[in-house]
């Protein structure tokens, strides 16, 4: 896509590059791909120390009940998402996505309970379409109210992640995983929640934009702190096992298929108290119910040479029999192999089997691997990340 | 000995008519962090700008191109089993392979020290 619009800055560009970055193009946003450290080390710095990540081009939204009940905008924003909003608690967030009328992914999103408002992050890419389609959908209930503008969002990612934030506000200390509250930091209101997209413990941190620059430094100036790129972005969040919209789901691929039912809480659910109203319900639970023809799953490699999209899957090693997709790869620094995503049909989905991709010609071994990609997780706080995942097996394992 | 740079940032170190291939230092900070290195077969020969080698980073799969027309004498194992070698060393330890020139006459074409240095500026 050739754009001839100049690209969006974040309040933090000028820092990226007092830090040496190099900047690339991503979703209308000229964005720090790498700083001098190296994607390598970045990504292996995240997991042992902590990073710190501009993801100022994704979009903040206030979901504002006209009621002043919180429960009608919860309400409103259920016929959209099939996810549990209503019983989400003040102080809490979680994972949501919205869906289209065959039941794909528009896009995914975070949603925090803020008590008087609804927050909503969504990716940068999807934000003018998501806003739109909260608009056409919430307006009667609603004041959708827009901070792409006013609101910077930094990511501080890692095991030394509370380390680096407690000095600058303490509360943080006792916040537990997707908890979400507002907090003074440097005289500033930020709303922050300990949640990330690395697998790792950490916080994401919104501030006032013309605030943002200031506490990048702050956090920056601890010696376990250093500044990361979109390319270990990448690669973290692969290992972790967790979807990149537009890659790993679409608005093809159905919450069932892209494995992402452990999003979808009982209450939403055939047999729910609120079951269904979303768009799409009816091709979804049909999927959940008589199954799915593709699923996504983790792969690893058992060689050296990373797998990368649109790889095509064999269950053969001499390219014959086409069984599906890989829709994320690449190296993973911290196992130390190449990891991917993908989709493949249901009869060749189990956890261990053997798959070959083809990469230049050749029909390379691959193995479906459960996510996280990155296991035994590198330190206990991994354990919150995982948390979903497991509830979602154990789902899985009851439903068969 | 006369060391040669091509366009597509390889360098060529020639004696008696073999020339040495790898990327420069300046192609290796470009690519990044390698990860896995594909090297030819030794025997195989190549046209000037076919695919010889298979680099990648964390991000991204680059080609690098035979440099000039060749047969390919012997490869550098310990990039492949190494690939971070590359980016450490690329003049010295971080050779790809060695390349019997078919006319190494056109090996003058190519750019001197100097002139690279000036091609990236």
């Amino acid at each position: 896509m050739v754009s001839q619009e100049p690209l969006n800055k974040t309040p933090l560009h000028a820092l990226h590059l007092e830090l040496g970055a190099r900047m690339v193009p991503f979703a209308g946003y000229d964005m720090p791909v790498q700083y001098p450290m190296g994607v390598l080390k970045e990504h292996l710095h995240t997991r042992e120390k902590a990073g710190l990540f501009d993801v100022s081009h994704m979009g903040q939204v206030y979901l504002k009940p006209r009621s002043g009940n919180l429960a009608d905008a919860a309400i409103a924003l259920e016929k959209l998402v099939p996810v549990d909003i209503a019983g989400l608690k003040p102080g809490r967030q979680r994972y949501a996505f919205f869906t289209n009328d065959n039941g794909g992914i528009l896009d995914d999103l975070m949603v925090a309970n803020r008590g008087d408002h609804l927050l909503v992050i969504v990716n940068a890419a999807c934000k003018d379409a998501d806003l739109a389609h909260m608009k056409a959908y919430l307006s009667d209930l609603c004041d959708v109210e827009v901070h792409f503008e006013d609101k910077a969002l930094l990511a501080l990612q890692g095991p030394k992640a509370e380390d680096v934030l407690a000095p600058l506000c303490p509360a943080v200390a006792d916040m537990k995983f997707m908890d979400v509250r507002a907090c003074e930091v440097l005289g500033a209101t930020c709303v922050i929640s300990r949640s990330g997209y690395t697998g790792e413990d950490g916080f994401e941190i919104s501030v006032p934009a013309e605030k943002a620059d200031e506490l990048a430094r702050a956090l920056l100036s601890h010696a376990d702190c250093e500044p990361i790129g979109l390319g270990a972005r990448d690669s973290l969040r692969l290992e972790a096992g967790l979807c990149l919209y537009g890659n790993d789901i679409d608005e093809t691929t159905t919450p069932v298929e892209a494995a992402l039912v452990w999003g979808m809480q009982k209450a939403r659910r055939p047999g729910g108290a609120r079951e269904g109203g979303f768009p799409g319900a009816e091709i979804v639970f049909k999927h959940l119910s008589g199954g799915v023809e593709r699923v996504r799953v983790g792969l690893k490699a058992k060689g050296r040479a990373p797998v990368r999209p649109p790889a095509k899957l064999y269950a053969d090693d001499k390219g014959e029999t086409d069984i599906g997709r890989v829709t994320s790869g690449g190296f993973g620094p911290t196992v130390g192999v190449p990891v991917a995503m993908g989709y493949v049909v249901s009869s060749h989905a189990e956890t261990g089997t053997t798959l070959y991709a083809e990469v230049r010609g050749k029909y390379l071994p691959v193995t479906i691997e459960n996510t996280p990609l990155s296991n035994p997780p590198i330190n206990a706080e991994r354990e919150h990340y995982c948390h979903d995942h497991q509830i979602y097996r154990r789902t899985r394992m009851a439903e068969h | 000995m006369t060391i040669k740079f091509t366009e597509e940032h390889e360098w060529l170190n020639i004696e008696d008519g073999i020339a040495t291939v790898g990327i420069t230092a300046h192609a290796a900070e470009q690519l990044g962090d390698l990860v896995f290195v594909e090297l030819p077969d030794v025997g195989a020969t190549f046209e000037k700008n076919d695919d010889a080698a298979t680099v990648e980073s964390v991000k991204a799969a680059s080609d690098v191109f035979c440099p000039l027309a060749g047969e390919i004498t012997e490869v550098n194992q310990a990039i492949t089993d190494n690939p971070e070698l590359v980016n450490a060393e690329p003049m010295e330890g971080g050779w790809f392979f060695k390349l019997k020139l078919a006319n190494p006459a056109d090996a003058d074409a190519l750019m001197d020290e100097a002139a690279y240095k000036e091609f990236i500026a």
